[in-house]
């Protein structure tokens, strides 16, 4: 959906409008600079730009520059140039001091104190005797999609991502200290490369002029996260969120993606520089935030189209979810079998793990067990922090 | 001229580009701009560039990017062994000193390769720089430098100026992300697989003694086979393949012979788990449906 505009009537010529149409595009999350704005006038002349289509073609060519932004691209044409936009709406942060624990927001209640005697959301009873207190309420079946915008940006603040950027980037150290065992070719390596010095010496009438080095090299491993946001675990997302964001923040080549019922790909609204502002593009993204879930599938979709792209031997998946799938466990497992097959590490962390007692009986869960590298607990961000000594064994 | 007229000039060729890929080869050309065309294996990102060339009457140069490319293998490097003996013979000829190395550090003693070349053609070549994903970051740089000011510094010769301003077309698998300096500067096509017309057209043009009705039961079969789930998607050159041997071993029709059909999709199926999955039933099915 996107979030401007159709085109000032007030504008007076083409090169107004034209820069009017980049600084929509740049809202909505396309990387342009005022030298596409000229480039762009320039194509259209040398189109001599006679039908919407042709000019729709020219100017996706200037202005796209990859395979997610040129399939978005015809929707923000359609909303600038063809009236399909609506009026700009301002998106102003919001830093609410007023976070209750029934809204899912916690933190704040958390550090009051009100766990004790309330009972609370995020964090496990102490196990002994009955639940401290619970809520009332009924669970209905609903055939209908939840498809509620929510804004996430209710839910998580600056600070919590200024802290998992910190966890993240520990994390994220841990994973990607690996070197190779075999040595290439470097300019400024430890050793020797004798045999590149013997081929070139022939050159020399066999002294060994050129000195030619190799090294380790580094083979970062590259982090890829899938977050379930369904119902269920929408009490951990402020925490996952955060995590996320922090993650994008803190390594350049990290991959993440949401899903619930669908798998939606978040890794270019996370990069934005606005801490804030990358969240209200994700909860743009995220439809249906906080609705059922298809674990199965979401997997299915990953591990046929963007596993395919980014995910190698060097990937480590790392999967946040609880594991309660509406569809047959069936799916998860071809799922984590097909990305197995792509040589990657995958970790599934389960904030219920962490309760007492608790044993992955949910049939997704346990059928998913076997193809995991690493299963451990996560509900808050110092859960996440101990993960650090198990990920450098990984 | 429009992208209409680049179309059927590639069209005579043999190559059918859909207009997405049209108008921006056309702004390529014309703005002076590279070209970035990404899309799965086999959609003909390569042949573009090949039939661009022929189009155009130029001279083709293409750097295959691999893991480890370095700068002495795309832009230049010193004609070493030539060096030496310039060297040896001046010595005995008793000239010394700064003439010698005048001498040896000239454009004579450089040896180009394909940037280099590219840049100091007397008539713009076209330049293709094949799956530039596999190469490392730090040649993105190189590019980036020659692709922006269209230059080379050697530091023992100064600064070489093109002679032209070669037609530039970078082709990606998408096996990593490329950097965004790199994306900025160029144009972007994502080729797609094509529709059934195009597909068609394209097999017409290629096979041209093809049987009309093999030809549309070959294009329903592989568009349906694509929407399998496989690992590897068959490709345009497959698909050609696929219509060849069908012709070779005299089939008609996809649904005479079951058994004939299954055995040439060794040429569409390239892994083992795809050819398990599509057994002969299941080709035969697909048959009657794009029948």
């Amino acid at each position: 959906m996107s979030r401007v505009t159709k085109f000032a009537s007030r504008d007076s010529g083409p090169s107004a409008r034209m820069v009017g149409f980049v600084a929509h595009l740049r809202d909505n999350g396309l990387r342009l600079g005022v030298a596409e704005a000229e480039l762009a006038l320039s194509a259209l002349t040398s189109i001599k730009a006679a039908t919407p289509n042709d000019c729709r073609r020219a100017l996706r060519a200037v202005f796209t520059g990859c395979q997610d932004e040129a399939d978005k691209f015809d929707a923000l044409f359609d909303s600038y140039w063809m009236d399909a936009g609506r009026v700009r709406q301002k998106a102003i942060p919001k830093t609410s001091n007023t976070l209750s624990d029934s809204t899912h927001s916690s933190r704040d209640a958390q550090s009051e104190g009100a766990a004790s005697s309330a009972g609370n959301m995020t964090a496990p009873d102490g196990g002994e005797g009955d639940a401290d207190s619970d809520g009332t309420g009924k669970l209905i079946a609903t055939r209908q999609q939840n498809l509620a915008r929510k804004d996430l940006r209710d839910l998580v603040r600056p600070e919590d991502i200024a802290a998992a950027q910190e966890v993240a980037h520990r994390l994220g150290a841990a994973l990607r200290d690996k070197r190779s065992r075999r040595r290439i070719a470097a300019q400024r390596g430890d050793r020797l490369h004798f045999r590149k010095i013997i081929r070139h010496s022939l050159a020399t009438g066999g002294e060994p002029i050129r000195l030619l080095h190799k090294k380790r090299p580094d083979r970062s491993r590259k982090v890829v996260a899938l977050c379930d946001v369904s119902g269920s675990m929408s009490i951990y997302a402020q925490v996952f969120l955060a995590f996320l964001a922090g993650l994008m923040r803190a390594d350049t080549k990290a991959d993440a993606y949401l899903f619930h019922t669908r798998l939606v790909r978040i890794t270019e609204g996370l990069r934005d520089k606005d801490a804030m502002r990358a969240i209200g593009r994700l909860s743009l993204m995220a439809d249906g935030f906080g609705g059922g879930s298809k674990i199965g599938a979401s997997l299915q979709r990953f591990s046929d189209t963007y596993a395919k792209r980014f995910v190698d031997g060097r990937s480590v998946v790392l999967i946040l979810s609880d594991g309660y799938d509406t569809a047959p466990a069936s799916d998860t497992v071809s799922a984590l079998q097909k990305l197995k097959k792509r040589g990657c590490k995958i970790i599934w962390l389960n904030p219920l793990k962490g309760w007492k007692d608790y044993s992955p009986t949910a049939a997704c869960m346990a059928a998913a067990l076997p193809h995991l590298d690493l299963f451990e607990p996560a509900n808050t961000l110092a859960d996440l922090a101990a993960l650090e000594p198990e990920l450098v064994r990984l | 001229m429009s992208y209409t007229d680049l179309q059927s000039d590639l069209a005579a060729q043999g190559y059918i580009a859909a207009d997405d890929l049209a108008v921006a080869l056309h702004l390529a050309l014309d703005l002076g701009r590279p070209l970035l065309l990404e899309g799965a294996a086999g959609v003909g990102k390569t042949d573009v560039a090949r039939m661009l060339a022929q189009t155009k009457g130029t001279q083709l140069i293409r750097l295959q990017c691999y893991e480890g490319l370095d700068a002495a293998q795309a832009i230049y490097e010193w004609n070493y062994q030539r060096q030496l003996l310039t060297i040896r013979a001046s010595a005995e000829a008793g000239e010394t000193g700064q003439s010698v190395e005048d001498r040896i550090f000239s454009r004579d003693f450089l040896l180009e390769r394909p940037l280099l070349a590219a840049i100091s053609q007397p008539e713009p070549p076209v330049l293709l720089i094949d799956e530039i994903d596999r190469a490392d970051e730090e040649f993105e740089a190189y590019l980036l430098e020659v692709l922006s000011d269209f230059q080379v510094s050697i530091p023992e010769l100064g600064t070489i100026e093109a002679t032209c301003r070669p037609i530039v077309i970078l082709t990606s698998n998408g096996t990593r992300d490329l950097s965004d300096a790199l994306r900025r500067r160029c144009l972007y096509s994502y080729v797609p697989f094509p529709d059934r017309n195009t597909e068609l057209a394209i097999l017409q043009s290629r096979c041209p003694t093809i049987d009309q009705e093999l030809a549309q039961q070959v294009i329903g079969f592989v568009q349906k086979l694509r929407e399998e789930e496989l690992e590897k998607v068959p490709g345009i050159a497959e698909m050609l393949d696929f219509a060849a041997a069908l012709m070779g071993l005299g089939v008609g029709d996809l649904t005479d012979r079951p058994s004939v059909l299954h055995a040439t999709l060794s040429t569409l199926l390239k892994t083992q788990s795809d050819q398990a999955q599509i057994t002969a039933d299941v080709a035969a099915r697909i048959a009657g449906k794009a029948a």
